[in-house]
């Protein structure tokens, strides 16, 4: 499958990704709007990490034995079976955070505002993810991965 | 504490109706001039310490920020400008020489604006560069004056003539001297890479040669500077050519200094000095004091590369620069490098970069004439320096008698710089002109070299295009054929300088 791939040796640590994954994911896909219009702007689902001068941006790595999948007792947590994306149907989703505590990447948080999991969906109908798209340094590619 | 005006340079503009308070230029601007207020969720500048770099603008996810230049103003004085002003203040406050980096900013006369390129019309057909096969290629190095033929022992015709080490160009455009240390290793990287992928030569500067960079040695030219750093055996073979670089456009005459905080653990080791420590190059070489001990030099590095590569002399262009050129040239010089008055630099006294040296306008002009009227032009070729800004400059330097161009500012431009001229400041928002690891990751090599490619690209189109419009096919046939220039706006003094006629006269 296709999953972002990061070199930290090139991420400059802006967090623009998180901007425009915030933007991504909110109501109305404007930049202007999600941050002065809407009342609640969604969670980022990319995290910038930092130590020192090294900085990456991680999210979801849509792991082939996904930890999430087997700990969600809902079944909302589910792969897409076209894309093999870890994705996270809202509806079914009650909130326990199970996914959260079992993520060994820590890339799963809560909603801004509503009680259900957040986590990166590849930006599903875009060509490229945002993030990926709107790094300034190209430190984030979308690139086909056989693990 | 006393307290004098010193001008703010640059307003930082900002869009209340924009900034989303991301803080994405709080976090990237290395000079600390955006500050976030978690009490207001709003983000205000300290514009005293704005550079104008442009990086924050660049950046900023909403548009919302303008650097613009400070109008708030002295009253206009043709003689104290601003910057006049605040030089002497600062001079009064610190008591110390004003450093500056990149190349000459002063208004002096861009000859290259005043020459214009010929074309055909009617009587010597223009030729189709898109139909019709182009050469850009051009050979760096000693040529013979004639080619000996001999019949050899079966009765057959034979080449006498042995040729000299040569470096092949595709185009005829290289990369100036930039040392790892005042530019950062992606930065050298990307040099290397590019001119690796388009068949031409980056230059090391002085700054010796990083491990990673041994892998591009056939296209670099090595530099051995006054410092001597870096240089062993193994750097000597590894290049492509050897350069000795007696000076440089921006400072002629006077060192260089690279201070101990950029020299990091790497560089020290690049540049064969202790960590943390200075690197001075002094003004002179301490073993070439004349035209004599140059050869020397000259001689010792050919035969301690068992005569395999050229080996160039790098000059300034000053006032002497004719004779100079000359006995550099008998000196045995392969090639010879003059870099112009708006050659660029990592750091330089401003009073030296500003007022120092000539143009390389005229500067190649006269050194040609006079080698060709010594006879000795084929002996050496001549490169030249010192502020190529497009295509047209290059095409002029050649047609006044360069065999091919360096660039190194407009390279840098390419990779992003803004000629704020800071890079004496280590701080380079770019990623260029540092060593801190935090803002060296801002230039990916691979964004680099893509970059530089696209812009000889681009440049060569353009050439192929100026030339084919004047009926050339082959850049050799253009070198030093003045006939295809004219000066438009020059004093006749000027012209006779320049080698060319005035626009309006016919051949
Ligand atoms: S946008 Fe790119 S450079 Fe900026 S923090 Fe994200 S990954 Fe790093
Ligand atoms: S980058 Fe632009 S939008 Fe973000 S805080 Fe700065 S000015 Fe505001
Ligand atoms: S990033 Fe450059 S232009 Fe922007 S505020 Fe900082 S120094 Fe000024
Ligand atoms: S290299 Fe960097 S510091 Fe130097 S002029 Fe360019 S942007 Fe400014």
């Amino acid at each position: 499958m296709k999953r972002i791939r990061i070199d930290e040796k090139y991420c400059m640590g802006c967090r623009l990704c998180e901007v425009h994954c915030i933007v991504q994911h909110s109501k109305t896909k404007n930049i202007l709007k999600t941050y002065m219009g809407e009342c609640s702007k969604p969670a980022p689902r990319i995290f910038v990490e930092e130590k020192g001068y090294v900085t990456f941006a991680l999210q979801c790595r849509h792991c082939e034995d996904a930890p999430c999948l087997d700990a969600c007792m809902t079944g909302a947590m589910y792969r897409d079976k076209e894309t093999g994306a870890v994705l996270c149907s809202e509806d079914k989703c009650v909130g326990c955070w199970m996914c959260i505590m079992v993520c060994p990447f820590g890339v799963i948080s809560r909603s801004s505002d509503k009680k259900i999991a957040s986590k990166c969906d590849l930006c599903m109908g875009e060509d490229m993810p945002v993030c990926v798209k709107n790094c300034p340094n190209e430190a984030l590619k979308y690139e086909d991965s056989k693990d | 504490m006393a307290k004098r005006p010193t001008p703010t340079e640059f307003i930082v503009e900002r869009d209340k109706d924009r900034c989303i308070a991301c803080q994405v230029c709080v976090r990237m601007c290395s000079n600390d001039v955006h500050i976030y207020d978690a009490d207001t969720n709003t983000v205000t500048s300290d514009n005293s310490k704005c550079v104008g770099c442009h990086f924050c603008e660049t950046l900023c996810p909403t548009d919302a920020i303008t650097i613009k230049k400070n109008e708030s103003s002295f009253k206009p004085n043709a003689n104290w400008s601003v910057s006049v002003i605040s030089d002497i203040t600062k001079q009064a406050e610190t008591g110390g020489v004003i450093l500056t980096g990149m190349g000459c900013d002063k208004p002096y006369t861009i000859y290259w604006d005043h020459i214009l390129l010929n074309a055909s019309q009617v009587t010597n057909p223009s030729i189709d560069p898109l139909r019709e096969p182009m050469e850009l290629r051009r050979y760096i190095g000693r040529k013979p004056d004639k080619i000996e033929l001999d019949y050899n022992k079966k009765g057959k015709i034979e080449l006498k003539t042995m040729l000299e080490k040569q470096l092949k160009l595709e185009v005829p455009i290289m990369f100036s001297a930039m040392s790892y240390g005042s530019v950062s290793l992606n930065t050298c990287i990307s040099l290397a890479k590019a001119s690796h992928e388009l068949g031409i030569f980056y230059n090391t500067g002085e700054g010796g040669l990083h491990k990673s960079l041994y892998k591009y040695g056939k296209n670099t030219i090595i530099q051995i500077a006054s410092g001597r750093f870096g240089v062993h055996p193994e750097y000597l073979r590894t290049g492509a050519a050897i350069e000795i670089k007696i000076g440089q456009g921006a400072k002629p005459g006077i060192g260089g200094h690279l201070p101990g905080e950029k020299v990091s653990k790497e560089v020290s080791e690049a540049r064969m000095i202790p960590e943390g420590t200075d690197a001075i190059s002094p003004a002179p070489h301490h073993d070439i004091y004349s035209i004599e001990d140059l050869r020397q030099l000259i001689h010792a590095l050919k035969e301690a590369t068992d005569y395999e590569k050229p080996v160039g002399v790098k000059i300034a262009a000053v006032h002497n620069v004719v004779p100079i050129a000359s006995g550099v040239a008998r000196a045995g010089a392969d090639y010879i490098a003059i870099d112009g008055m708006r050659g660029g630099t990592g750091a330089a006294p401003k009073v030296i970069r500003d007022n120092v040296g000539i143009p390389i306008e005229f500067a190649i002009a006269a050194v040609d004439a006079r080698l060709r009227e010594e006879g000795i032009r084929t002996k050496v070729s001549l490169i030249a320096a010192g502020g190529f800004r497009s295509s047209g400059d290059v095409i002029k330097a050649i047609a006044l008698g360069a065999d091919a161009v360096y660039i190194a500012t407009s390279a840098l431009i390419a990779l992003g710089c803004s000629q704020c001229q800071k890079c004496y400041t280590g701080k380079c928002n770019w990623g260029i002109a540092t060593q801190d690891p935090y803002l060296t990751k801002r230039l990916n090599p691979e964004i680099g070299v893509q970059r530089l490619k696209n812009l000889i690209r681009a440049w060569s189109l353009e050439i192929k295009d100026m030339l084919g419009g004047m009926g050339i096919n082959s850049i050799d046939s253009l070198c030093g054929n003045r006939t295809h220039l004219r000066g438009i706006g020059l004093s006749d003094r000027e012209l006779e300088i320049l080698g060319i006629k005035s626009a309006g006269e016919p051949q």
